[in-house]
């Protein structure tokens, strides 16, 4: 076998191609899930019951489905209704689906820890719902709900490996080709993990970062 | 120029308001006193839709208050409210909140708007602490940037809804201070106080509630020094060690 060194450079630019697809689909599938997860929130906070009880239905719904099932679905059968999505679309769709219902959940947790008073105050200066979840609600809702959020991505990051079920080319799954036509398991599967290690750790720090400053201006 | 006719309100069986008469005039002070659970800050919060009510009417000018009507956001702004626990908005400096209605409700012009927060804020005491967040404010401070928020909506009447009951002793006299200055611009306020000596020197009248009726109502001389009904003697009696 060639040695270490030489090994890793061979292997590295497929590596690479793999985890800008494992960028691609995370950021892609956070911001619908974050998107989707703030509709899902405001929905679930809303005094209105066709609006909660149908957000409600839909959320506990989607999360009793575990990832693996919901990425099946959406690739295998879609098509068969006439959807037909590549293997990307359909792993970006699965992934920010499951993943908006953890986002909603955090989203609901932070608008409903905001004090009551502030909800009074705003109105006793005249404030109408939407501009009062706006300007008063969510600003402190956010706050609250930042630390948990962070795990969500943290965590949507590391599960966008599943998507490779569905033949998406990204870090888990190309890692998984190399190693089955080099038979170099050790070396793959370690740079893999050293791989999502590097997107993983400056996440969780620039996390922190931002709530450490958030945290000082109130 | 806030009436009340009849108004009864219940939670769920529990009578909370069990008809109340009453008239505040413009210009008036009046404090409304009794024991807790007697229905004084329900009967406060009716007033600008925080709280609703089943029967009878609440009329400000005429226009009738209805908590589930789009017609409230309006009265609000013309009706201000300050609250025991002083609910400033955490994520914005002592200017921002007092800004914040006019700038964002009422949709003055920004520059105007500031001008004025910052004379509210002067006028309280607060010219020093503009840009501080309410963290870093005592409760009285804290409390007397609420009443500048409350001014700044230029409002007809304020409710104050035990604007001092929140505050460590030594501040309530700061915030009274801030109170007497507005009774004495004739400022209309409804004010639910336990502050018998304040209420004595500062009310035009005083509404003395009792399980959710108007037990007694006139002058402060008349319900304080001389009241004529048993149960306000009974009340003033437990809380003369107040005074």
């Amino acid at each position: 076998m060639a040695p270490l060194t030489e090994r890793m450079q061979d292997y590295l630019p497929l590596l690479i191609t793999g985890l800008w697809r494992t960028v691609a689909v995370s950021l892609l599938a956070l911001i619908l899930a974050t998107a989707l997860g703030l509709v899902w929130a405001m929905l679930r906070t809303s005094r209105n019951v066709w609006l909660e009880r149908p957000a409600r239905f839909i959320v506990e719904f989607l999360r009793g489905i575990p990832i693996l099932v919901v990425l099946f679905y959406i690739y295998f059968v879609m098509p068969e209704i006439g959807i037909d999505l590549s293997a990307f679309q359909a792993g970006v769709i699965g992934l920010a689906l499951t993943y908006s219902c953890y986002i909603g959940e955090t989203f609901r947790g932070g608008i409903e820890a905001v004090d009551r008073g502030q909800v009074e105050a705003a109105k006793s200066i005249g404030m109408r719902h939407g501009k009062m979840m706006r300007r008063i609600i969510l600003p402190q809702a956010v706050r609250i709900a930042l630390p948990p959020y962070g795990n969500n991505m943290v965590m949507l990051l590391k599960d966008s490996s599943q998507v490779s079920v569905i033949s998406v080319a990204e870090l888990t799954m190309q890692g998984k080709m190399l190693a089955s036509s080099t038979f170099d398991n050790m070396t793959v599967f370690t740079m893999v993990a050293a791989l999502y290690l590097c997107l993983t750790i400056p996440l969780n720090i620039v996390m922190r970062q931002v709530e450490l400053k958030m945290g000082k201006s109130r | 120029m806030i009436r009340f006719e009849n108004v009864h309100k219940s939670y769920g069986r529990h009578e909370v308001l069990k008809g109340i008469d009453a008239e505040v005039e413009k210009g008036q002070v009046v404090c409304l006193i009794g024991a807790s659970g007697s229905g004084k800050s329900t009967l406060l919060r009716c007033v600008n839709g925080l709280e609703d009510y089943q029967a009878g009417g609440i009329f400000i000018d005429d226009r009738k208050v209805d908590a589930h009507a789009a017609s409230i956001h309006d009265i609000r702004t013309r009706v201000a409210m300050v609250f025991q626990r002083f609910n400033l908005f955490p994520h914005m400096t002592a200017l921002e909140n007092v800004m914040e209605g006019p700038a964002q409700v009422l949709r003055e012009d920004r520059k105007e708007v500031r001008a004025r927060a910052e004379e509210h804020l002067r006028s309280v005491g607060l010219a020093d602490k503009m840009d501080f967040y309410p963290s870093a404010l005592s409760g009285g401070q804290q409390q007397r940037v609420a009443i500048a928020r409350a001014l700044a909506m230029r409002p007809e009447a304020i409710l104050l809804d035990e604007p001092t009951s929140a505050l460590d002793p030594e501040m309530v006299g700061e915030v009274l201070n801030v109170l007497r200055d507005l009774a004495d611009a004739h400022m209309t306020m409804l004010i639910v106080t336990h502050e018998i000596q304040f209420a004595r020197e500062v009310a035009d009248r005083v509404f003395f509630l009792d399980s959710g009726r108007i037990a007694e109502q006139g002058t402060a001389e008349e319900v304080l020094a001389r009241p004529k009904s048993e149960r306000t003697q009974e009340f003033l009696r437990r809380v003369s060690h107040l005074l």
